[in-house]
């Protein structure tokens, strides 16, 4: 009883222990909101990386891609069992993007995945990530009139009324410019000097090939209708679209800051605008095929690498287009098989009995977990957080160092009361436990208030974040990086728990040595002691 | 030396008790072959010139310290080479001890000072199961020494005399059989040294209480049933007829 009065008085009477526990406080605090930060960026990202494929992808590597996935997903399900709930195949090729954006062409390079927006869905947040409300419940190529991204100024005409918009007027300069060619068609050489003059760089280089295509069409496929010189003739772009794509929202926009700060995205194409794709066919023979889609909707994952690659068109589509489809059978290709496995599913087994079925020496197909898939990246942020963990844990220590020496001094200052207590009769550990409860006290004062702080902080972040903004003048959390509008946090109880604990151990194991220090003087010595 | 007295009258005795300090290769013989009895209920003074050794005895006898040779008995039991928790109990208990310069705990209030022996000597939840009856033994004990209205002053606001009566409380707390005192007076005036006399001959008549009390004073010693001195590192003394004088 005596161990515990006295404890309590020591730590009442010497703030001097207190201000050794406030390393531990800042130590725990700090760690708290790392792990917090830390994890609520993983969880997202891990969100968002999932969302973007299935549980496991089967690519095939050949150009022309794998015939008769129905019969491999039969395959696979016969192998796998029940564990897979979903499916669906699509087709990726890398193409080149072209917009038409105030007289320039604009080129970027996209990977161009047909799908099938319904089973896609299932296997993957695809619908999640468009602009339209209703695309997000319920993906279509099908342009829509408008309400797009509500909240954004930028796409607030978004839809049939901008593309009627545009039609029109592009109309209007046709018939200006082709007034003005009436009324001097002795020069008509100089007007295509301005044009080019106008669309520098870019222009220049795209041209050509876009008149290429223009030119009297190479047919690869007769039953589809790519050349755009023989749709063109029967589309009214006023009424109608051509085939739809979706966008990644960075392939088609720039994002910059104004004059006041604020974010603002630039669109060289939005959903109503048409854009040209290159892509290659799926024949032994590659060819470039040309084609026009209208632009339906964006797609915005906010992983900067996914929103800037992907251009999503109708699955039947791009399989016409490429030429996936046996002539004789009927049968179509696809590249990729994405499969959804039922909650808890072992995926790395299921990849395992996949890869086995369709082994590598074999079949050009590279099965991959999604995990697989990210797992440079995934790993990059759990080094990061252990490193993290170390190293605040080694602030903790540096910490206990502080503890110990304030505890030896505090042993030092008591030797003539650890004397007298015993002579009184109090054994060796009754008096090392005072010291031990004390360090156990100082322990749990210390990350018991660095946890709250720490949680409060937590709570808070984005307040905080905002007010060192307008203190520093530097943005703390930058939007146009990271494309998150707020911090992420996650607290998890059982980091919570050992955080603490391994505070409180470190202020244990400081106090244990001046503890077993007192506990071992001598008494006489003690009792004499000045 | 040797008494004639019946056994059951000693409440601490040695026999043969050795103690050399060393240091470095310098041997300082301190205790070359003490004897000595404690007569219950008797007030026994030790005398001797400064550094003769008396502090040395007096914790041997309270097994602060180990000797090098040579037994101690408390009421027939040998305690010099007992085990270290029956060493602690015959502290806590079985002897009261009283410094020069009083130990009290200085974050603890005079009332808290005088319970600590009666909570170091139980565990915790025995401690709290009699906590009203050791709270009124401490009151008890300090109205005893005349101070229970300074219960709850802590010794930074209290004189030296009021310190050693409140040392004095404590070591009665756990109803010892004997009380060991090195010095009690030694830092105080000769007024106040007078009454903390009077209150340990007060005990002495009243309780019955065996007293070993190391003393500079001659008059004290004069005083006492038994002196003993101490010289050259061994005890002679001389029994004095009670209160002659
Ligand atoms: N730890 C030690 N190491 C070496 N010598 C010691 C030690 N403690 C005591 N001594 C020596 O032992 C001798 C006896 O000391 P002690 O304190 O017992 O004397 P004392 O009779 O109590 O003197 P005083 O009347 O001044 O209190 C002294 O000469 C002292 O120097
Ligand atoms: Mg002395």
């Amino acid at each position: 009883m005596y161990r515990w009065l006295l404890c309590f008085r020591y730590l009442r009477t010497r703030y001097i222990a207190l201000a050794s526990i406030i390393s531990v406080t800042l130590g725990v605090a700090t760690l708290v909101i790392v792990n917090s930060v830390m994890s609520g960026f993983a969880a997202e990202m891990h969100d968002r990386l999932h969302g973007l494929a299935g549980d496991i992808v089967i690519d095939c590597h050949a150009t022309g891609g794998l015939p008769d996935p129905e019969g491999h997903l039969a395959e696979i399900k016969r192998i796998c069992g029940d564990e897979i709930i979903g499916s669906s195949v699509s087709v990726s090729v890398p193409a080149m993007l072209g917009i038409e954006f105030r007289g320039q062409q604009i080129g970027r390079h996209v990977n161009m995945i047909g799908l099938d927006p319904e089973t896609y869905n299932s296997v993957s947040d695809f619908g999640k990530y468009l602009m339209h409300p209703e695309n997000q419940q319920n993906a279509t190529f099908d342009l829509r009139d408008g309400g797009y991204a509500p909240g954004r100024e930028e796409l607030a005409d978004a839809g049939w009324k901008h593309r009627r918009h545009w039609v029109h007027v592009k109309r209007l300069q046709d018939k200006i410019r082709a007034q003005e060619e009436a009324l001097k068609p002795q020069a008509p050489q100089s007007q295509e000097a301005i044009d080019a003059a106008q669309g520098p760089t870019f222009g220049a280089a795209l041209s050509p090939s876009f008149a290429a295509a223009d030119a009297p069409p190479v047919i690869p496929n007769p039953l589809s209708n790519d050349s755009t010189g023989t749709l063109q003739a029967t589309l009214d772009p006023m009424e109608d679209q051509f085939p739809g794509i979706i966008l990644g929202i960075s392939t088609c926009s720039v994002r910059a800051r104004d004059a006041d700060g604020n974010v603002i995205d630039h669109f060289y194409a939005q959903p109503g605008d048409d854009v040209r794709l290159m892509f290659p066919s799926a024949s032994d023979n590659t060819k470039v095929l040309n084609k026009t889609f209208t632009v339906v909707d964006l797609y915005e994952s906010k992983m900067s690498e996914y929103d800037s690659m992907f251009a999503f068109v109708p699955l039947k589509e791009l399989q016409d287009a490429r030429g996936m489809i046996d002539p004789q059978t009927g049968v179509r290709s696809v590249t990729t098989i994405q499969l959804k496995l039922a909650a808890g599913a072992n995926l790395d087994a299921v990849r395992d009995k996949i890869r086995d079925r369709f082994p590598p020496e074999l079949f050009a197909y590279n099965v991959q977990t999604w995990r697989d898939m990210q797992g440079p990246l995934l790993s990059a942020v759990q080094l990061e957080t252990t490193i993290l963990n170390i190293l605040l844990f080694l602030i903790i220590a540096v910490a206990g160092f502080g503890i110990l020496a304030t505890f030896f001094m505090i042993v030092v200052e008591k030797t003539r009361d650890i004397g007298t207590l015993k002579a009184l009769g109090a054994s060796g550990r009754g008096i090392s436990s005072i010291f031990v409860s004390y360090g156990v006290l100082l322990g749990f004062v210390g990350s018991g208030a660095g946890l709250v702080g720490g949680l409060l902080f937590v709570q808070n972040i984005n307040e905080i974040a905002g007010v060192i903004e307008v203190m520093t003048g530097q943005e703390v959390f930058d939007p146009t990086i990271y494309y998150f509008d707020t911090i992420p946090t996650i607290v998890r109880p059982l980091t919570l728990v050992w955080v603490t604990l391994g505070a409180v151990g470190i202020a244990v194991l400081a106090s244990v040595l001046p503890a077993m220090r007192a506990a071992r003087m001598h008494p006489v010595q003690a009792l004499r002691f000045e | 030396m040797i008494h004639s007295t019946a056994p059951d009258q000693i409440v601490l005795s040695a026999r043969g008790l050795r103690r050399t300090y060393h240091k470095d290769k310098l041997a300082v013989p301190v205790l070359r072959g003490v004897d000595l009895d404690v007569e219950t209920g008797k007030v026994t003074a030790l005398v001797g010139r400064s550094g003769s050794g008396k502090s040395t005895l007096m914790h041997l006898l309270a097994t602060l310290d180990r000797p090098d040779q040579g037994e101690i008995y408390f009421q027939g039991k040998r305690i010099d080479n007992a085990s270290r928790s029956q060493r602690d109990r015959y502290r806590n208990a079985d002897v009261g001890i009283i410094f020069q310069f009083y130990h009290l705990l200085p974050e603890l209030s005079a009332i808290e000072n005088v319970i600590a022996p009666a909570m170091i000597g139980r565990s915790m939840w025995n401690y709290l199961g009699q906590r009203r009856q050791l709270q009124q033994r401490a009151e008890a004990m300090l109205d005893r020494v005349g101070l229970l209205h300074r219960a709850k002053h802590r010794p930074s606001e209290m004189s030296g005399g009021e310190m050693q009566r409140v040392a004095i409380a404590r070591a009665l707390m756990t109803d010892p059989k004997l009380l060991l005192a090195d010095e009690p007076t030694g830092n105080l005036d000769t007024e106040t040294g007078v009454d903390i006399l009077k209150l340990l001959s007060e005990l002495n008549a009243d309780d019955n209480l065996s007293i070993l009390m190391i003393t500079h004073d001659d008059e004290i010693a004069a005083s006492a049933d038994v002196c003993l001195r101490m010289q050259d590192g061994l005890l002679s003394g001389k029994t004095v007829p009670r209160r002659a004088a």
